[in-house]
């Protein structure tokens, strides 16, 4: 495998972009938007992205997926960035599915794993507990109480969260407030007594929510593997998804980037198309040049997952989600200033993906994060 | 036994009779050593001639090349062979030239034959070296817009004008030249002259650049004749031929590239250089701002290093590459950045200009920091590639 698609690669990206184009084009979130539609995604639409095997990529044939790995999902994570396409895609597959497939043999994670599979379940994450991403700072606690355990705390922005069917937690069985040690998994029913969902409203009109635990008791086997040894899990399940993210990102990037060509070449000022004036011209190749790094980034991050190079992840991880929001950052402010006026107004999509760019720049690590993390892993 | 085994064991057993002991470390970025060839050249080890010559015997510079041009008539497998044999072995390379890199693909797409057998051979055999008479003082961006006459006087041209920016003039033999035959067509008027620099008339001197001295040179041209025979192509043929070997030469500036992804002059990670210079706390660069600016040109390193290698999987498979485009611009500027990186490591200690207290580190990263600002500028500017991706690659207009 390397890095530029083969065949099957590029069949699997024409149908995605194919399917997102028709079924989930940018006015599917405008409608989603403008009704202000209490699921936030299209249940009908999601059934044929699992009867498509989207929600079956990364898990195995015994559990009722296809195990087509994590580059062709992230094809198909690209392929729903350039409609902004929502869906619970990545919280319930990319961040919930593989803390399940990496818990060990837990009979509820197989149970969850084969609902995901064939797209009947919804299954949040719910990890964080600030608006800055930090991923070891976990306050949620998880105690025993008799055969089973009672969590309590408060996690927020949790894609998904008021809409899921179940909730993968994350909770401190042990250590200190800061620690990657002492974290434990638990799955959690969203109907649970003592569980409180709100949904938030973020600029991007996508599925985002608080959720308070408050003496929410779950059975024993709510523990997904090891108590206190969750650290490990998570580290991988944040990897996986920031890539799979930097996949939607790319997408996005691509998309704001060729209808600014397009406006560029097809916009008359002065007699002449503006994409003709130098100033543009010279912008115009600085955000190509830098979504063909992320190509190269991005693309060989996925590889890694699929070949399974855990040593390498951690790093291109963080090369990759950093790359991404750099890359979209500019090309979703380029987009809007060479629309000129009409790129501030609402009824052009520009400011739909710059919207949706600063939500994705935040979830998961912003660059100074992965920069930071970058030093830390090479030892400088 | 294959015949491409035999033939394995037979390079094999000559490079161990052959390559000298002296030559086993690596050849260093602009080292004295630089097997240049021509006559002029002086190596600071004199059994890098030596070698250059062995080689050259069995016509192994250009192995693919026919025998009546030098080279040995090798198939392409025999020549893989012979290249992964001197790989294994570590031999560094025989010969390094302009006449190899840019001026040969040229003349074998557009000389005559009786050319071919004339100027392959010596380049072949690092004999001659060439350099490029390409930009003039009112021709750089705007190449086409060169002045320097070649008046058809019968038998021979009269060449009369100024070249500059020719790297290695005053080390090179001949000198492959861009010529007006032809005022009134701007692009049609320029033809492809090769000319012996011993030919009276031709004056070199060298060019002091801000980092102190440099290869390159202006060349005076004073009535200087020269044998119609020395023209390659048709007149008029000039450009086509020119736009070729710059692709060439854009190829061979991939070194640029590969500089930009290293550490500092004497092989130090930007990371040690940070701590060395800002100190270290908990094994971190204790500067938290040099920190994050290491990380985040590491992380540029790794984005473009991938790229290189996709460009090179993409040509492999389609062509060539459409991200192609963009490397050459993308590292002079990579390049760039990492000397001014090096110098603000280092505070004033980056910009000693020689002698005592500094290091050779120190000295080499501001020589090599003023040096670097010529990258985006050698081979076509930043500006007028961007330009050309622009236009050939996203189709803008105008």
């Amino acid at each position: 495998m390397g890095l530029v698609l083969d065949h099957d690669q590029a069949l699997l990206r024409n149908t995605a972009t194919d399917f997102a184009r028709q079924r989930l084009p940018v006015t599917n979130l405008r409608r989603l938007r403008d009704t202000r539609d209490a699921t936030g995604f299209d249940r009908e639409v999601w059934a044929e992205m699992a009867g498509l095997g989207w929600t079956g990529m990364l898990i195995p044939d015994s559990l009722g997926g296809n195990g087509f790995g994590y580059f062709g999902l992230g094809l198909v994570f690209e392929a729903l960035g350039r409609t902004l396409a929502a869906s619970p895609l990545h919280s319930t597959v990319a961040l919930s599915g593989t803390a399940l497939s990496l818990v060990g043999d837990a009979p509820r994670a197989h149970e969850l794993l084969r609902a995901i599979a064939a797209g009947e379940t919804v299954v949040a994450f719910a990890h964080e507990e600030h608006a800055r991403h930090r991923p070891w700072s976990i306050a949620t606690t998880a105690r025993r109480d008799g055969d089973g355990w009672v969590l309590d705390g408060h996690k927020r922005f949790v894609a998904d969260g008021h809409v899921a069917d179940a909730l993968v937690v994350v909770a401190r069985t042990g250590g200190g407030r800061e620690d990657a040690d002492g974290l434990s998994l638990f799955v959690v029913d969203a109907s649970a007594s003592g569980v409180t969902r709100g949904r938030l409203s973020l600029a991007d009109s996508r599925n985002h929510a608080d959720v308070e635990l408050a003496n929410v008791r779950v059975p024993r086997s709510a523990l997904l593997g090891a108590e206190g040894g969750a650290g490990a899990v998570l580290e991988r399940v944040l990897d996986v998804s920031r890539i799979l993210l930097a996949a939607e990102m790319f997408g996005m990037a691509q998309q704001a980037f060729e209808t600014t060509l397009d406006y560029l070449k097809q916009r008359q000022q002065f007699g002449a198309p503006i994409g003709s004036f130098q100033a543009l011209q010279h912008r115009a190749v600085q955000m190509y040049t830098e979504i063909e790094l992320s190509r190269s980034v991005l693309y060989e991050a996925l590889t890694a997952l699929d070949e399974g190079r855990w040593d390498d992840v951690p790093r291109l991880a963080s090369v990759c989600k950093a790359c991404l929001n750099d890359t979209l950052h500019l090309v979703s402010n380029e987009a809007v200033q060479m629309h000129g006026g009409i790129g501030m107004t609402d009824q052009v999509d520009v400011g739909l993906y710059l919207k949706r760019a600063r939500v994705a720049e935040a979830t998961l690590g912003t660059s100074a994060f992965h920069r930071e993390r970058y030093a830390d892993l090479q030892r400088f | 036994m294959s015949e491409l085994d035999r033939f394995r064991a037979e390079v094999r057993e000559w490079i161990a009779a052959n390559y000298p002991p002296s030559m086993l470390s690596p050849l260093g970025l602009d080292s004295p050593d630089t097997p240049w060839g021509g006559r002029k050249t002086r190596y600071a080890n004199p059994d890098v001639k030596a070698w250059m010559e062995r080689v050259a015997a069995k016509g192994w510079v250009t192995p693919e090349w026919q025998p009546e041009h030098g080279g040995a008539g090798l198939s392409p497998e025999h020549a893989r062979v012979l290249r992964e044999e001197l790989a294994a072995a570590r031999c560094r390379p025989a010969a390094i030239s302009f006449g190899l890199m840019m001026l040969a693909p040229v003349l074998h797409e557009f000389a005559s034959e009786e050319q071919r057998r004339r100027f392959l051979p010596p380049i072949a055999r690092g004999e001659i070296r060439w350099c490029q008479g390409y930009s003039e003082p009112g021709a750089g961006s705007d190449l086409a817009g060169l002045k320097t006459r070649a008046e058809d006087l019968g038998d021979h041209y009269l060449v009369n004008g100024q070249k500059i920016w020719t790297s290695y003039a005053d080390q090179a033999d001949w000198i492959f030249c861009l010529v007006r035959t032809n005022t009134e067509s701007k692009h049609g008027g320029i033809s492809f002259l090769l000319i012996d620099m011993s030919t009276p008339g031709i004056e070199v001197r060298p060019i002091q650049l801000i980092s102190g001295k440099s290869p390159f040179c202006e060349v005076f041209l004073t009535d200087v004749r020269v044998p119609k025979e020395n023209l390659v192509g048709k007149p008029g043929e000039g450009w086509k031929i020119a736009k070729r070997l710059l692709q060439h030469e854009r190829a061979s500036i991939s070194t640029h590239l590969q500089t930009g992804l290293g550490g500092s002059p004497t092989g130090r990670s930007l990371a040690d250089l940070a701590k060395a210079s800002a100190g270290e706390r908990d094994g971190r660069i204790a500067d938290a701002h040099l920190r994050d600016a290491v990380a985040r040109h590491e992380m540029k390193s790794e984005a473009i290093a991938l790229t290189l290698r996709r460009v090179q999987e993409e040509s492999g498979r389609h062509g060539p590459s459409a991200a192609s485009s963009i490397t050459k611009s993308l590292g002079a500027q990579h390049n760039k950045d990492k000397h001014e990186l090096m110098v603000e490591i280092l505070g004033l200690a980056g910009v000693g200009w020689e002698g005592e207290p500094f290091t050779t580190e120190e000295l080499e990263v501001c020589r090599q920091w003023l040096r670097s600002k010529g990258n985006s500028i050698e081979g076509g500017t930043s500006e007028i590639q961007t330009n050309i991706v622009a236009k050939q690659v996203l189709g803008l207009p105008g």
